[in-house]
């Protein structure tokens, strides 16, 4: 396997410097629907410009860098564990020039490893497919908007978000996951760096729910659900979220979400959880590819 | 809705004179720190008995920098320079309702005036903010870069080894450091109200649907 250290390098600057195309475009729109000289609009405005500021310094958009979270889909025959090598180097490289914060904390002694690495830090998930190609995506996601996601086990009866009298009864449906996706945005208000991307999983188990909600979060943001039933409720969840008037920060105003990804798993008989990932507004996500030792970043 | 310029240390005046939704830029020394900060700061000097003799030069360098002074919630990446100078890269506010257990006693112990952060606090922050006259002051979450340009300057550094950067207390000089007032000295709090109107939308959303 070549050396491509450097180019996982660059994957991880990208990622962490540049916001992609479509969530800064949405942003923008974001803006615009915004109050002029509301605080919704000033916090938009001061988002965009930090945007901007951090392609041309190519410095961090956001300095809680995250867990980096990759996903590997390779061809036959390659070594994951040569892959997983050069990557770890790479995030430790990429701690070393900024381009992430040191954030891998020993949960018994509280000490930072200072390069990112540590016991299941970063985050590694492979998988073989039939393409020819090698694809690396990395998810940048910070600690604020992973502590406001959650996870839901339908059905579920009780009132929504503290202090609400009427009960939620979600029940073991579309309707169902609609309520408690609901009640994941009222409890999130500006915590998670609203406005927020949801990315939602239906069905899997504990572990894999999580996983594929996060997935979701690469879909770009203009591409409809291919499956009309979930193109329906996402489209239909997006206007209600904002209906909640959390706006963006929680200052109020009408953007508190701009976008809903939500994929569906098979599941047990007796399990059927909602899994709901809140990525900020600082969607970073980046992706290589590599074609007959050509690497390119689509 | 105003703009207000203040310079750190802010005098109760100042702070009694702002009002949610005021926009505010701080300009002068100010100190970050987060859940390990306000944990040691509350277990090494304002609950102990006696201040361990290691720890007394940190505490009266901290009562001298936070006394009419501002706390921020951030745990920013920063870069060495070749001469040895540390130099902050990004460091947006970090979500600062973890530091609910430990802010009021914070901000009574050591006079604060403010505290900047994101996500808004409770109410004993908010209480606490109405006696001792003090602010919560929201900045952008997750504009790292802008923010970082608005800190000229590195001052010193405490406990980054043993805390880790993202934990240390980074002693800072800021110009024009952007922020919103969302929790005022009068009892009012933008979280609390946006908080209650999305509740009521949300049993309109649930019963509608």
């Amino acid at each position: 396997m070549n050396n491509m250290v450097e180019s996982f390098v660059e994957l991880i600057r990208r990622g962490s410097t540049d916001l992609p195309a479509d969530v800064e475009a949405a942003l923008r729109a974001a803006q615009a629907r915004e109050e002029p000289g509301s605080a919704a609009e000033d916090a938009l405005a001061t988002i965009l410009e930090n945007v901007a500021l951090a392609r041309a310094n190519s410095t961090p958009i956001c300095q809680d860098t995250g867990v980096p979270i990759f996903y590997v889909s390779h061809p036959q025959g390659v070594s994951t564990r040569k892959l997983r090598g050069q990557i770890e180097v790479a995030v430790a490289e990429a701690t070393r020039r900024a381009y992430l914060r040191p954030n891998g904390v020993d949960s018994l002694t509280g000490r930072n490893s200072g390069n990112n690495l540590g016991v299941g830090f970063p985050t590694f998930h492979f998988e073989e497919w039939e393409e020819n190609h090698l694809r690396v995506s990395l998810l940048l996601k910070g600690g604020g908007s992973e502590n406001v996601g959650a996870q839901y086990k339908l059905p579920y009866t009780p009132p929504g978000a503290g202090g609400s009298t009427v009960p939620l009864r979600a029940g073991r449906d579309l309707e169902g996951v609609r309520r408690v996706v609901l009640d994941a945005v009222t409890r999130a208000q500006g915590k998670g760096c609203a406005p927020g991307i949801l990315g939602v999983a239906i069905g899997g188990d504990r572990g894999t729910g999580y996983v594929h909600a996060k997935e979701q979060l690469f879909r770009p943001l203009d591409e409809p659900n291919p499956v009309p039933e979930l193109a329906r409720l996402e489209e239909r969840l997006l206007c209600e979220c904002n209906e909640l008037g959390i706006g963006p920060m929680g200052f109020g105003g009408k953007t508190t979400v701009f976008g809903i990804k939500i994929g569906a798993y098979h599941r047990l008989p007796a399990c059927y959880f909602v899994s709901i990932a809140y990525m900020c507004w600082a969607c970073r996500r980046a992706r290589m590819e590599v074609r007959n030792g050509e690497v390119a970043f689509p | 809705m105003a703009t207000y310029e203040l310079d750190i240390p802010i005098s109760e005046d100042a702070i009694r004179a702002l009002h949610v939704g005021d926009a505010v830029r701080l300009s002068g020394v100010m100190v970050t720190g987060r859940d390990a900060a306000h944990k040691y700061m509350i277990d090494t000097f304002i609950r102990a008995d006696v201040v361990p003799e290691s720890e007394r030069s940190l505490y009266e360098e901290l009562q001298r920098l936070l006394r009419g002074g501002v706390i921020y919630h951030c745990g920013p990446v920063v870069r060495q320079r070749e001469d040895g100078r540390w130099e902050f890269v990004a460091a947006g506010p970090t979500t600062s309702i973890r530091e609910e257990v430990y802010e009021p006693e914070v901000i009574t112990h050591f006079g604060l005036r403010g505290v900047i952060g994101k996500g808004g606090m409770g109410p004993g922050t908010l209480q606490t903010c109405q006696e001792h006259g003090a602010a919560y002051f929201h900045a952008v979450g997750g504009a790292a870069s802008l923010i970082a340009d608005a800190v000229k300057e590195v001052v010193a550094v405490y406990k980054k080894d043993e805390f880790g950067v993202p934990e240390a207390f980074w002693v800072i000089r800021v110009e024009g450091f952007p922020v919103v007032v969302t929790m005022d000295s009068h009892g009012r709090s933008i979280h609390d109200e946006v908080e209650a109107a999305s509740k009521e939308s949300l049993e309109q959303l649930i019963a509608g649907g």
